[in-house]
């Protein structure tokens, strides 16, 4: 990340980093994960589940901070996120 | 990169697997209201043995037989007279009622007013999504004015309940609304909820793209656009001040909290002198 200047604290704030798991079987595409993820890691997929349905596919992994949003906004149990280890800024 | 979907998700301990995907349409906000409310139950650390889920008829009825706890899935608009019962026979519980506002406004709104009355010690979640949605999308008590649903095909002539001033009016101590998108603040309210005594109230708006989406052209994240762009957060906001309105706004927030004697409190000090 960059700064305009290196935050006085910055040795000891560090950046929580997460891993997205997409249970895809679960997904019915209804990409609220996409729209509402506030750092924009996943994507539409063209990819079909065994429903039918595109689940997303994550875009971009290096961005997620593990806040669990696609987790709480999901309909149907078919996200998660888990912690990986944290990055310093 | 989607390499764990060995990995478990974190409420599976919570859900019956084995009837998962649920039935609920893409899009649907149910699922969503769900989730935050075994979130709430989960971090309660209350006895799983001593927590019971209460529906009834409709789309959100279907709450109970995915939720790995006791629960119930009662008649037509009787979930609140079946979880009353409950809650008097064994006070132990806690006792969730996880219904729709169809269900709990329409065919069982006298049930409502009566519990909110004697401030039975419940937590009432109403998902409400602007219409049946099951029958296919008629129009509800809580469809708004001029609203499009296969029964209103001009706009809806009548007007909504406002049922957050309907809970305060009528005696519940615990008032509440969310949409699904604040689903932090809804976790948190429903937590309050469970741990408040005496009748708890919390409406959540989800979109019912299927049914009241498709007939006001409303694809499935527009209604979610709507309930993040008019969302007006107003915590301690009068009841009768808050407004559900797709053009002015949507006011949110925990509304009310008070404590009043209960009914089995009530009771007991009538009848156990």
């Amino acid at each position: 990340m960059k700064f305009w200047r290196v935050p006085l604290d910055s040795d000891e704030i560090v950046i929580t980093r997460g891993v997205v798991h997409i249970i895809e079987d679960r997904c019915k595409g209804c990409g609220y994960c996409i729209d509402y993820c506030p750092r924009d890691v996943l994507e539409a997929s063209s990819r079909f589940n065994s429903k039918g349905y595109h689940p997303p596919a994550v875009k971009q992994p290096d961005l997620c901070v593990n806040c669990h949003y696609c987790e709480a906004v999901c309909p149907d149990f078919a996200i998660f996120s888990v912690e990986a280890p944290a990055q310093p800024i | 990169m989607n390499a764990a979907t060995t990995q478990k998700h974190p409420l599976d301990g919570m859900l019956r697997t084995d009837r998962i995907p649920h039935i609920w349409c893409p899009g649907c906000g149910i699922g969503t209201v769900f989730s935050s409310s075994l979130i709430a139950i989960s971090s309660m650390g209350t006895d799983p043995m001593k927590t019971a889920v209460v529906s009834g008829i409709g789309c959100s009825g279907r709450g109970a037989g995915y939720v790995n706890l006791d629960s119930y899935h009662t008649t037509h608009g009787r979930a609140i007279p079946f979880a009353t019962g409950m809650k008097l026979a064994n006070p132990e519980l806690t006792v969730v009622v996880f219904s729709g506002d169809g269900d709990l406004f329409a065919i069982g709104g006298n049930h409502f007013i009566h519990a909110a009355r004697r401030n039975m010690d419940l937590t009432v979640i109403c998902v409400n999504n602007l219409n049946y949605g099951m029958t296919g999308g008629q129009a509800a008590a809580t469809t708004p004015h001029l609203a499009k649903t296969s029964t209103t095909q001009r706009g809806n002539p009548e007007g909504p309940f406002n049922l957050p001033l309907l809970a305060y009016a009528c005696g519940a101590t615990f008032i509440a609304r969310w949409t699904m998108l604040h689903t932090r603040d809804l976790t948190q309210s429903i937590s309050e909820a469970l741990t408040h005594t005496g009748f708890s109230f919390i409406e959540v708006l989800a979109p019912c793209p299927t049914g009241y989406g498709r007939k006001n052209k409303l694809k499935n994240s527009d209604l979610l656009k709507v309930y993040q762009e008019k969302a007006i957060i107003k915590n301690g906001a009068n009841p009768a001040e808050t407004i559900l309105d797709m053009e002015q706004g949507i006011t949110l927030g925990k509304f009310v909290e008070y404590d009043r004697p209960t009914y089995a409190d009530n009771y007991k000090s009538v009848n156990c002198d």
